[in-house]
């Protein structure tokens, strides 16, 4: 029996470019390399991937949403009030500093942003700048030690805690600290913690002194940083870069300057920015912009008021407990607070407040009621994160983690 | 070093163009598809009638009027409004300090509309946000992926006929392929619902 097969024969042309194609492929000239979720310099869950040729990047992938929990989905079905916790678990390294920019939005839209008592946004200013100089003692101590000089992250972890110290007597709590509320503060400053504060500052100038000295000269960092991943003024702007990641690229730009909120316009302080853009300057910035939180500090411990902290209006805060129990309104303001939340009118308001990070903005769409229709969380992080697959290529494999450290992102608040 | 007066733009008033000057010019050139700005807290909205025409005024905010900054980009469900999705633009200028915000209405029928990414570079992480959450299709963008969820998940979160718990997907062995169990929280609540059972419900829209 004769079998016929009928046999195709290739284009001998097109053959051998499909085997120097393949070989090509066999050999890797370029390659692919997966760097997080779990990476020491990734700080929490982010993954990039970074296509290779040789030590030299020349495509990167940013991988995002591991730590996606869906906080504006959860934001749409609870009252302003009860959203708070979850505002603690954006940027974790600055909850204060969530809290009341969360609260400020709210404010804004309850038309209540300028009833706030002065003691109440001294206060909240306070904890801005204790969120900053916290989430930038540990941006610059693990940007150091990502890049070989694990020092200065002990020092500067040391002042941390000095800082917890103090939240935990302010709030209650180290690290989830829900302060504010819709329209004040979870309560007053605990006795004697001013003194403790001043103390604070005079000790953490001292150290961000010695971290100063410790880096700032130093050959190998220096070596390691300066002119790496240079992020021009037009590329900042273009990418939504905000914070000291813009400012280190030569824009002049401060939420607490250019719109002011709380106390800022009356409180004296310098906006330090960069000129090239590179790694080196975005660390200049933070390290400056940790001296002029300490200087707000001083400033508002110097001039702080007594008073009320909260809003006086029963329609917005829990009222007295005392008079709760005795008064038939405040009994009904009461109950009406902790069943319905605030009646907000129907309306829209963006807030964006100067975070650590950069511009923390809140878009709330009220449909009127206690529950926003529509929360949207601006997360400086996830806008500043986008721009890696445009600095990354051409810089070496080595680079990453430098650029990483000094771009001081958190994933909390880039996922949501 | 740039000299005291540059340091300190941000006060100085002749620079402090006001955002309703700005929203007139904007008018003005899209006559015809831009309503009237409405002023609310202080914040400027524009509504753009056209949907497809968003890119282009997008680009002329841009390039004409200053706004080189997208601060955010974001989308609304309107669930049994027509028409369904609203898409919001807040735009920002460094030079002129002026905030405005541009909302342009799209069907769920449609369910697309032109990409920005092209103004705004930015707006290419936004837009897959807006993707992935809400599934309106941005057309034009070079990488439309899902960002926040895995690739493959057959879901749009933020959607309002989508459960809070959750919903079961046909993964095998994938992480939530089952709806989260919600009775210790998140702690859900109607404002306004009749008793306690009603405002505090454990799990919204329980599928089945």
């Amino acid at each position: 029996m004769t079998v016929t097969q009928k046999l195709e024969v290739k284009d001998s042309v097109a053959c051998t470019a499909q085997a120097v194609d393949d070989l090509q492929d066999v050999q890797g000239e370029k390659m692919t390399l997966n760097m997080g979720p779990s990476h020491p310099a990734t700080h929490g869950v982010l993954r990039l991937v970074l296509e290779l040729d040789g030590e030299i990047i020349t495509k990167a992938d940013p991988e995002i949403g591991y730590l996606h929990r869906g906080d504006e989905k959860i934001a749409e079905n609870m009252t302003y009030n009860q959203f708070i916790p979850y505002t603690d678990r954006l940027d974790y390294l600055a909850p204060l500093a969530n809290n009341v920019a969360y609260a400020l939005a709210v404010e804004k839209l309850l038309d209540i942003h300028d009833k706030l008592p002065e003691r109440c946004q001294y206060i909240r200013v306070i904890c801005c700048e204790l969120a900053r100089i916290s989430a930038h003692l540990l941006g610059l101590g693990a940007f150091a030690m990502d890049v070989g000089a694990l020092t200065v992250f002990l020092h500067t972890f040391t002042e941390r805690e000095k800082i917890y110290n103090l939240i935990e007597a302010l709030t209650g709590a180290r690290f989830t600290t829900t302060y504010t509320r819709i329209g004040g503060l979870s309560r007053d400053l605990p006795e004697g913690w001013t003194d403790e504060l001043a103390k604070f500052t005079r000790e953490v100038s001292t150290a961000i002194g010695e971290a100063d000295k410790l880096l700032t000269r130093n050959k190998i960092f220096v070596d390691r940083t300066k002119d790496v991943g240079v992020i021009s003024r037009g590329d900042a702007i273009d990418f939504g870069l905000t914070g000291p990641n813009l400012r280190g690229s030569n824009v002049e730009y401060d939420l607490r300057k250019a719109h002011p909120y709380l106390v800022y316009d009356q409180l004296e302080f310098d906006v330090p920015y960069g000129e090239v853009g590179d790694c080196y300057d975005r660390y200049l910035v933070r390290m400056e912009e940790m001296r002029q939180s300490v200087r707000l500090l001083d400033q508002c411990l110097a001039k702080l008021p007594g008073g009320p902290i909260n809003v006086e209006d029963g329609k917005i805060i829990l009222p007295d407990k005392q008079k709760v129990l005795s008064s038939m309104e405040e009994l009904i303001h009461q109950f009406m607070l902790v069943t319905q939340g605030q009646d907000a009118p129907a309306g829209e308001v963006y807030f964006g407040a100067e975070n650590p990070k950069g511009e923390l903005g809140f878009y709330i769409f009220s449909k009127g009621g206690g529950v926003p229709y529509r929360l949207k969380i601006r997360a400086p992080s996830f806008a500043n994160l986008s721009i890696l697959s445009n600095t990354l290529p051409g810089h070496m494999i080595s680079d990453v983690v430098a650029i990483l450290g000094s771009l001081d992102f958190v994933m909390g608040e880039c996922d949501r | 070093m740039p000299s005291q007066p540059e340091r300190e733009r941000w006060s100085s008033p002749e620079i402090r163009m006001t955002a309703k000057q700005l929203a007139k010019k904007l008018k003005q050139q899209f006559r015809e598809i831009v309503f009237e700005p409405v002023e609310f807290r202080g914040e400027l909205t524009l509504e753009v009638s056209d949907a497809l025409r968003i890119a282009e005024v997008c680009q002329f905010a841009k390039a004409e009027l200053g706004f080189d900054y997208l601060v955010d980009l974001t989308t609304i469900d309107n669930h049994e409004d027509a028409p369904r999705w609203t898409a919001v633009y807040h735009i920002y200028g460094y030079d002129h300090f002026c905030h405005l915000r541009l909302k342009t209405s799209v069907s769920e029928e449609a369910s697309g509309l032109p990409t920005v990414s092209s103004v705004w570079r930015t707006a290419n992480w936004h837009e897959r946000e807006a993707y992935d959450m809400m599934g309106i299709r941005f057309d034009g963008h070079p990488d439309l992926r899902r960002i926040l969820m895995w690739e493959g998940y057959p879901y749009f979160p933020l959607r309002k006929d989508f459960p809070l718990a959750g919903k079961s997907s046909e993964m095998p062995n994938m992480a939530f392929s089952d709806p989260a169990p919600l009775d210790g929280g998140p702690f859900v609540t109607v404002a306004g619902g009749g008793d306690s059972t009603a405002r505090e419900p454990r799990m919204r829209n329980p599928e089945g």
